[in-house]
């Protein structure tokens, strides 16, 4: 069986169409919703998508390719986001990156076999003034240091 | 420097409605809605606001471009994509003052004439896009947008407001790339002209607005055009959130007058650099903006022509500090990594430009370089300036470019010397050279 919205999803999409004049408009929020559900855009979620929109699956596509936030695989249960961008990288963002890689055993992008972390190297993400910076998941984590985020990474079960 | 708050008063609980409102909420747009749309413009003309986004542009005059007489629908695009690093500004906005951006909006709609407005926020800002949400939702119930404010304001006028939530692409924040996001298409810039005003989001006029920028206009209209005139620099006034960031003791968002010292900004606010070192290098304006010697800050003002005059730019006013013992070309390096990857690929010169610098910086951070190599640069960087769709290529050049110019003994200490071949003469070389040609050529 292939992907489908809940109900309750359903009924988001719709309100994300009501807030624009095309429903080509609503593809950002929609992927959104469907990465919430599903956890990644697979293709049979870019294919009910480009359906529920009633829009060519190649915007769909072009979408979910361009923007670097729409996973295209199953990540981790803890998407881990290090900024290693100057003001971060000046206040030691590469000895922490080091650390969550050695400790998760991971490169960027890469999954946990357990599935339950994943990696990514990101660009700023406004957390500047507070860096060095992480990210699990929606959440920030700043002002942090090695020991810091080890500890982050061992509370997370 | 006296410090004024506009943007971020230090009200607890502002971001509560109830707070807002007892605090004056929302008269400044009954107040604005009771003046004629042309006096609106006009107020925010002569205060002299300009863009917090990172151009400095008179927001009054922007305003102006929008037609008049038009059966087309108007927007307001609202930009809070806020990707550049070095700034963090625009989500304290979201979290401290998020009804003073609502209330901002709803006046500039009516003085453009837009019905529909849309608050453009980075996929990264998940938890301010719910504090913004949740406010707006609040605004809504309460009847201060939508349909309801014409009850509540008792006006003919009335607009919506819809957040937009990106999902990573620092390009979105051009302000021709964040409509194209908006239409749900790639974050591609556009060929300009047609400038927003005359074609923006689905080819209707368009204003698009940084959200300190739209957060300012409640205040002018409550308090006039004269007294916002004459807070800080003459021709750049109102306060500015500045972002410090870097080697520095208290990092942070600080909201004061324009015009303000870089020095006193290091030292007062930013509590000095962290261990009492020298600063190497300022970056004052956010990553694209030109770098300064640490050794030439004294006197620097920090509004948009003293930095011009003084080889910057304002920017989003993200203020990047390095110590002495930083390593310049590793900066650099990092700093064009960043605009690789957020190069959207529309232009030969952006796209190809920005990735051999990257890999020619990395080569020269891995120590394989020599002071020929940064010439090489610096040309790469000029034909990138000035030859591309958007500002983002500029944003890449300058760094390169500008690093190079004024850091040139800095980057060297990586490099090797030059390599001398054993040949003399380049051209009629081979009867002159040290070494058989046999040597040369195996
Ligand atoms: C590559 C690039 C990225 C930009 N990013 C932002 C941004 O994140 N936020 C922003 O307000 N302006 C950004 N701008 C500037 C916008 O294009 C636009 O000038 C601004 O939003 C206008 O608002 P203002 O007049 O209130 O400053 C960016 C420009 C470029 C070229
Ligand atoms: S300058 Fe770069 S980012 Fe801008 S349109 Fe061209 S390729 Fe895209
Ligand atoms: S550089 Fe890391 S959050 Fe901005």
């Amino acid at each position: 069986m292939g992907f489908q919205f809940t109900e309750e999803n359903i009924a988001r999409v719709n309100k994300a169409k009501s807030k624009y004049p095309t429903s080509l408009a609503a593809v950002m929020e929609t992927l959104w919703i469907a990465q919430e559900q599903n956890g990644y855009i697979s293709e049979e979620v870019m294919s009910h998508v480009a359906e529920v929109l009633q829009i060519d699956k190649v915007n769909v596509l072009s979408v979910v390719t361009f923007y670097t936030m729409y996973f295209q695989k199953k990540m981790g249960k803890y998407h881990i986001q290090v900024c290693t961008n100057v003001s971060c990288m000046l206040r030691g963002a590469y000895e922490i990156w080091d650390a969550v890689k050695d400790k998760l055993g991971i490169e960027n992008m890469e999954v946990t076999s357990d599935g339950k972390f994943s990696l990514e190297e990101v660009e700023c993400m406004g957390a500047c003034g507070y860096a060095p910076m992480i990210a699990v998941n929606e959440n920030f984590h700043e002002n942090l240091n090695k020991e810091k985020v080890l500890e982050i990474l061992d509370s997370l079960k | 420097m006296e410090e004024i708050r506009i943007v971020l008063p230090k009200i607890p609980d502002y971001h509560k409605i109830e707070v807002y409102e007892n605090n004056g909420g929302y008269q400044s747009a009954k107040k604005a809605f009771n003046i004629s749309t042309d006096e609106v413009i006009d107020i925010v003309k002569k205060s002299g606001l300009r863009g917090r986004g990172g151009a400095a542009f008179s927001t009054g005059l922007k305003w102006s471009f929008m037609p008049k007489t038009t059966d087309k629908p108007k927007y307001l695009a609202v930009n809070g994509d806020e990707s550049e690093p070095g700034s963090f500004k625009d989500r304290q906005v979201f979290e401290d003052n998020p009804h003073q951006l609502i209330e901002g909006i709803l006046i500039s709609c009516y003085a453009i004439g837009a019905k529909t407005a849309y608050i453009y926020i980075r996929g990264e800002y998940h938890k301010w896009i719910k504090l913004m949400q949740k406010a707006l939702d609040d605004a809504y119930e309460a009847g201060y947008v939508g349909e309801k404010m014409k009850e509540k304001f008792g006006t003919d006028f009335y607009c919506d407001i819809y957040i937009h939530k990106g999902a990573g692409a620092y390009i979105c924040g051009e302000e021709s790339a964040l409509m194209n996001s908006l239409e749900g298409y790639r974050g591609y810039p556009r060929i300009k002209p047609p400038f927003p005003a005359q074609r923006g989001l689905w080819g209707n006029p368009t204003t698009i607005n940084n959200v300190e920028t739209i957060a300012n206009i409640p205040k002018i209209i409550e308090n006039g055009w004269e007294w916002f005139s004459s807070i800080g620099a003459q021709k750049h006034p109102g306060t500015i959130l500045f972002g410090l960031s870097g080697h520095l003791n208290k990092p942070g968002v600080y909201e004061l007058p324009s015009g303000i010292l870089l020095t006193e900004l290091i030292e007062k606010y930013g509590g000095g650099v962290l261990n009492g070192k020298k600063i190497k290098c300022v970056i004052p304006g956010g990553s694209s903006m030109p770098p300064l010697r640490g050794d030439q800050l004294e006197g620097i003002k920090m509004d948009a022509d003293s930095l011009r005059d003084a080889g910057s730019a304002i920017g989003t006013a993200g203020v990047m500090v390095m110590d002495e013992d930083t390593n310049l070309l590793k900066v650099l390096l990092r700093i064009t990594k960043f605009y690789h990857h957020e190069s959207c690929g529309q232009c030969t010169p952006c796209r190809e430009g920005t990735g051999w610098m990257e890999k020619t910086l990395k080569r020269l951070a891995d120590g394989n370089g020599t002071p020929k190599d940064l010439d090489m640069l610096e040309s790469v960087a000029n034909n990138i300036e000035g030859n591309t769709i958007c500002a983002l290529g500029d944003a890449a050049a300058w760094p390169v470019k500008f690093m190079i110019q004024r850091f040139r003994n800095e980057l060297e200490e990586y490099l090797k010397p030059e390599i001398i071949l054993p040949v003399k003469n380049k051209v009629h070389s081979m009867r002159n050279t040290v070494n058989p040609l046999s040597t040369i050529l195996r």
